[in-house]
């Protein structure tokens, strides 16, 4: 009696509860069973897995399922870049879509020596607090980059650092994603193609008196650029130049023309190396 | 049904289970840094508590005591909770995929959360019965909601406050924060009881 009590009952009864508990699990995954489409999983071993958000998918599980549930565009990647967009292209059936490599770039000159800062800012460290008070900027320009380093802070792949009051933009490491430029408050990260090679490092839309008032590397929206540029590449939009990457021809005239040095030959990106 | 009430309301202030209990500390401290996560972890602590509180309280009561086996209590009730959650994850995925999104990350890191076994052990210690246990249960949960969304508010605003010793950021300022908070709930000892 003691023997049962002791030793038979406590195994037969945790047995019986385990064995029972173990058969409801498995009939209850065969009834609840979800199905998963298994290209969702393909999809997601092609993926690099860096969770960037960079598709404007929660990760690259979300971007998977996106794929396959919603038909989103195969390229959307950038970090993976084209042969990835080759692979889930290959999972889906489709064609793929040629993704244009693409790289963050920042659209403003406005060092401290350049341009003077209004005010002390004593809050948050943090663009997106200090965008907030009145004025939109700490700093002369309302359209320049306040410098506390939101973007470096951002990054998930460490491709920025602040070099005297400025991002910079480490094009080994940077994979055009785009979390900077959707943290940046000013909009002065942009994402530019990697073949571009001539950029306007200005982001201000004020008229040229103006802009001269706050900052000494600033677009004052002269026109130089626009009437010397062979293929016509250049417009004014607002009082800012733009460049369409697709008609430059990278000859360099209105790096030389520019009168306040804005539109820079951003050297450190040779054309197509990383295209392939 | 006063005493029901006053149950209810001393187990969430007065007894709150994660600062005056200090059961279930891992997800107060693991999952507060963000208060959209800490709701999803309160609300799924809240779903899981009252129904692992009713199982365990079945389990307890028609099969434990008949059989002379109390002293089973633990081993059986870590079994009944892991299957009910397994269970209930796998149901809310087909018959709920919305709540299954909102709750579904949490229910794997509740399983083995002691604040569910706790309860099912306090009922039982206190011998409580099957309403008395549901609505302690209730209230526990209740109360661990409460704390974990507090905390997650005060840590988010303490983030980013550069006013904090650079050697006190991050998790020794919470640790801090989590005494002094456990300390003003010791207040309410002796409201009720």
């Amino acid at each position: 009696m003691d023997f049962m009590h002791v030793i038979v009952e406590p195994l037969a009864l945790m047995g019986i509860m385990g064995g029972v508990f173990g058969a409801l699990l498995a009939v209850a995954s065969i009834v609840f069973r979800v199905h998963q489409d298994e290209r969702i999983g393909l999809i997601r071993a092609a993926l690099p897995g860096a969770n960037c958000g960079g598709c404007g998918y929660p990760g690259c599980d979300g971007y998977a399922s996106g794929v396959v549930n919603d038909g989103a565009a195969t390229n959307k990647c950038s970090v993976g870049g084209a042969p990835v967009a080759q692979k889930i292209a290959e999972i889906m059936g489709v064609k793929a879509e040629a993704a244009e490599p693409m790289r963050a770039f920042v659209r403003c000159k406005g060092t401290p020596e350049a341009s003077p800062r209004l005010a002390d800012y004593d809050g948050v460290r943090d663009c997106r607090a200090a965008a907030t008070v009145p004025g939109g900027s700490p700093n002369a320009c309302p359209f320049s980059c306040i410098g506390f380093g939101t973007c470096v802070s951002v990054c998930p792949f460490g491709a920025l650092s602040m070099e005297n009051g400025l991002p910079k933009v480490d094009l080994d490491k940077c994979t055009g994603c785009g979390v900077c430029v959707s943290n940046c408050p000013k909009s002065v990260l942009t994402l530019v193609p990697r073949k571009a090679n001539i950029v306007v490092a200005c982001n201000s839309h004020w008229k040229g008196p103006m802009v001269r008032k706050v900052c000494s590397a600033g677009c004052i929206g002269c026109g130089l650029c626009a009437k010397n540029c062979p293929v016509q590449a250049i417009t004014i939009d607002r009082d800012l130049a733009v460049i369409d990457p697709n008609k430059c021809i990278g000859c360099g005239r209105c790096v030389s023309k520019c009168p306040t040095k804005c539109i820079a030959a951003d050297q450190a990106c040779t054309p197509l190396e990383q295209t392939a | 049904m006063t005493e029901l009430f006053l149950l209810f309301l001393s187990s969430i202030f007065v007894h709150n289970i994660l600062l005056s209990r200090f059961l279930g500390c891992c997800p107060f401290m693991g999952v507060s840094s963000k208060s959209e996560t800490a709701r999803g972890m309160g609300v799924a602590v809240v779903f899981v508590i009252v129904l692992a509180s009713l199982m365990t309280w079945l389990t307890y009561n028609f099969l434990l005591v008949p059989l002379h086996l109390e002293y089973l209590y633990t081993l059986s009730f870590i079994l009944v909770i892991a299957a009910l959650v397994q269970f209930v994850e796998l149901a809310l995925k087909k018959l709920n995929p919305t709540l299954y999104k909102s709750l579904g990350i949490f229910l794997p890191l509740i399983t083995t959360n002691c604040a569910v076994l706790g309860v099912a052990v306090l009922n039982m210690n206190e011998g409580y019965g099957l309403a008395e246990s549901l609505v302690n249960a209730l209230g526990s949960s209740l109360g661990f909601l409460l704390a974990i969304s507090l905390m997650a508010g005060i840590r988010e605003r303490i983030e980013s406050n550069e006013g904090i010793p650079e050697c006190l950021r991050g998790l020794p300022m919470a640790l801090i924060t989590a005494g002094l908070m456990s300390i003003a709930f010791m207040g309410f000892n002796g409201i009720i009881k």
